[in-house]
């Protein structure tokens, strides 16, 4: 049995350059209004809660401020992205990734359990060939669940067309300009997870780490039998 | 030496998005990619809510202290500085293209018409946002009156002010000009429209982004395509900065 399923593997990199996309040309289209706010409106930088700084052309798509372009690569990416999350959640409640990898159980939010998982992969190349420790589960968990629907429903909610279909969702999130401000909180907070997660994978071996994300590895269980 | 071909194609993958992304945007597939993908939201948002759901409105004291002016907020040209000056007495509204019937209001012609007060969010593509209280004619009692042919399919706004040399319109399609809450405004916040919002007249397009709500209108005109108007993408910065003309999203 493979580690990665190929749906796992294929939603995996796919996502990976959605997320690219929509985060670098996410980054010139808040060049075009450097404020956030709170409420339903917001216009005046006086009322901000955040002086936004302007984002390099190195880290925008495109390399220049270009807010129509950078508009259509994140308007057609969040297709990809989106459809591709509600895809991996389908596969994964019914190849079970969800139930058997992911899914805690009491033990995994044990403080102490953290601490142990994260002790063992103090040194490098430590990384298991087990089962995902509680901090994974738990990361993993919370990216899947929370931090990556988030983004597609506060990019929703900043929509005027769709707010027409679900007006609750704005004013569950606190009004339009609440949710263009989470949307910016959650984006960096997946880019927080994302460098995180490279600096494990160099950690524990990268050259195994994107191997088995391609090829799918081995399950440990076959390995240590 | 798979690992090795593995890692350059990693990294090909990588810099895709930094260095080839211009490259990629002018290709005609991906600007086609990009037309289609604004399509298939202008479609979900068309299929998942009635075409006549209206944009939420706001109570009195939710409204925002101000409304920004943006693009053009000044006028210079002489006769509409006459104009401005004395409100606006001969000021024009034509009605006109495929219809059977065109029009030529004036402010009081377009004030005797049975009015819609509506205090709605106006939201701009840059990402901001503010409340205010519009009132107007209803588009479609204008259109009515005119009696646009079946030919037409979308309505032009035709604008006074020029921006970067070039003369400010837009468009919609019949969903949006048909729409209860498209309305010729000529009020905001119960005053006459300021200079820098449009003044005398601006639509209000409500399911769409600021650059749709065409300020300053000289006319209404129904068309079967924009083919032939100015850049031939139906609005301004459709034309000049490549915007997509359904702003839904």
């Amino acid at each position: 049995m493979k580690r990665h399923a190929l749906t796992t593997r294929l939603w995996h990199w796919v996502n990976a350059i959605a997320f690219i996309v929509l985060f670098m040309s996410g980054l010139n289209i808040s060049n075009a209004h450097r404020f956030l706010y709170w409420g339903d409106y917001g216009f005046d930088p006086a009322d901000a809660w955040l002086v936004v700084q302007r984002f390099p052309a190195w880290m925008t798509i495109p390399q220049r401020y270009d807010l129509a372009e950078s508009r259509d690569w994140h308007n057609l990416s969040a297709w990809v992205f989106a459809l591709g999350l509600f895809v991996m959640w389908v596969m994964s409640l019914i190849n079970r990734h969800f139930a058997r990898d992911i899914a805690t159980t009491k033990s995994d939010w044990s403080p102490r359990n953290w601490l142990t998982a994260i002790k063992e992969h103090a040194r490098p190349g430590a990384h298991g060939d087990r089962s995902y420790n509680a901090v994974q589960k738990i990361a993993y968990g919370l990216v899947l669940g929370v931090g990556l629907p988030m983004m597609i429903a506060t990019g929703l909610a900043i929509s005027p067309g769709f707010e027409v279909i679900a007006p609750w969702l704005v004013d569950v999130l606190g009004g339009r300009q609440s949710a263009r401000s989470l949307h910016f909180l959650f984006a960096w907070g997946l880019a927080g997870f994302v460098l995180i997660h490279l600096v494990m994978v160099l950690w524990s071996g990268p050259l195994t780490q994107i191997t088995r994300m391609i090829t799918g590895g081995k399950r440990s269980g076959e390995i240590n039998a | 030496m798979p690992d090795i071909r593995r890692r350059s194609l990693l990294a090909g993958i990588a810099a895709l998005p930094a260095a080839g992304c211009t490259q990629l945007a002018e290709s005609e597939p991906v600007s086609d990619l990009f037309d289609a993908a604004e399509d298939w939201h202008r479609k979900a948002h068309r299929t998942l809510a009635s075409r006549q759901a209206l944009a939420p409105e706001y109570p009195p004291d939710e409204r925002s202290p101000d409304i920004k002016g943006n693009g053009t907020v000044r006028i210079d040209d002489a006769s509409y500085r006459e104009q401005f000056a004395q409100g606006f007495p001969d000021w024009q509204l034509q009605v006109r293209g495929l219809v059977e019937n065109p029009l030529a209001l004036s402010m009081a012609d377009l004030k005797a018409l049975p009015q819609r007060t509506q205090i709605t969010r106006h939201d701009c593509v840059e990402g901001w946002s503010a409340i205010a209280e519009w009132k107007g004619p209803v588009l479609s009692d204008l259109l009515d009156a005119a009696k646009v042919s079946e030919k037409a399919n979308f309505i032009v706004f035709r604008c006074a002010d020029v921006l970067y040399g070039r003369d400010y319109y837009e468009s919609v399609d019949m969903v949006d000009a048909y729409h209860p809450q498209t309305i010729i405004a000529h009020e905001l916040n119960g005053e006459p429209l300021p200079e820098k919002n449009g003044a005398p007249l601006r639509v209000r397009i409500e399911r769409q982004l600021g650059y749709k709500h065409a300020k300053y209108l000289t006319a209404i005109e129904a068309v079967e395509s924009f083919d032939e108007i100015y850049g031939g993408k139906g609005g301004f910065w459709e034309d000049i900065g490549d915007y997509q003309w359904y702003a839904g999203i």
